[in-house]
């Protein structure tokens, strides 16, 4: 890895990291537990486009980690890491597939995010009944917050592509 | 660019309506199943008889020893209003009603429970 990519990848946790801090200090509430914008997905987007896969998946988990032991428990980054692997696994697919537009990918991302979520509380809590309550709901909110990251995040990228071209 | 765009509404929409689908069913699904209150006497371990708690009903419970207790549901509320027991305290007992509640008879080991019933709004742990 060259030090230019080295820096970028430095760059993008940092902020990354930064955005999920700002995240913890001002909610934005909505009524709905465990709702919110998801600012640092942002970043996981733009890696996506500007880096190769594998990095951008080491950006993602070095993210919940940070994040994890920074500001939450360990049960709220075993949610995250189930989240963050689903939704970026789904995103490179659609990524790949070249049907969708970043905003697209982004949705899919943003939507299974969630689903990884409740998938882990299922298996943790063992209430299966959990999704039938919860999964339309956080579809939805999935679907607002991944087409606001969307259109951000290709506003953004087709900026940094330019800047970022080592990649 | 464009045509990936038009993509895109088509995810968001479709997305939409497969939640929508989902929503509706678990709230059909749900308005299918909500069951009747019940009261349920126990002789014992076994089961003696389910009540539904809406029909008025005077059911003498009857044991093998010849003892009795007569559980008498009126107004949506169970009751035992007669038993050969020596110490009465089932006859004493209030009617119940609200979910989880019972009356119990420790001489005939008879226990009378109310299933599917209002949640209780009092002595309950909140969150």
């Amino acid at each position: 890895m060259s030090i230019k990519k080295n820096v970028y990848l430095g760059f993008l946790i940092a902020l990354a990291f930064v955005f999920s801090y700002i995240e913890f200090l001002v909610p934005i509430s909505v009524g709905i537990p465990g709702a919110k914008l998801g600012l640092a997905n942002l970043v996981i987007l733009i890696s996506l486009y500007t880096m190769s896969y594998k990095d951008a998946f080491v950006l993602s988990l070095i993210r919940i980690v940070l994040v994890g032991f920074t500001f939450s428990n360990m049960a709220s980054m075993l949610y995250s890491i189930a989240g963050a692997v689903l939704s970026f696994i789904v995103m490179v697919i659609a990524k790949k597939t070249n049907f969708l537009s970043i905003t697209g990918v982004s949705v899919l991302g943003g939507i299974f995010h969630n689903v990884g979520q409740i998938i882990m509380a299922v298996w943790v809590l063992k209430t299966p009944s959990l999704v039938f309550y919860y999964l339309p709901l956080l579809i939805v909110i999935g679907c607002l917050s991944g087409t606001v990251i969307g259109v951000l995040g290709s506003i953004v990228t087709k900026r940094i592509q330019k800047v970022a071209k080592f990649y | 660019m464009k045509k990936s765009k038009r993509n895109d509404i088509i995810l968001i929409i479709v997305i939409l309506i497969v939640a929508l689908v989902f929503y509706i069913g678990f709230n059909y699904y749900n308005s299918i199943n909500t069951k009747e209150p019940v009261t349920v006497v126990k002789v014992g371990d076994e089961v003696y008889g389910t009540f539904p708690l809406d029909k008025d009903v005077v059911e003498k419970i009857e044991l093998s020893d010849g003892s009795y207790n007569i559980l008498e549901i009126h107004n949506g509320k169970a009751d035992i209003t007669e038993a050969s027991c020596p110490d009465g305290i089932c006859v004493n007992h209030r009617a119940i009603s609200k979910q989880n509640e019972t009356i119990v008879c420790l001489p005939n080991k008879v226990v009378v429970e109310i299933h599917n019933g209002q949640k209780n709004d009092v002595d309950t742990i909140t969150n």
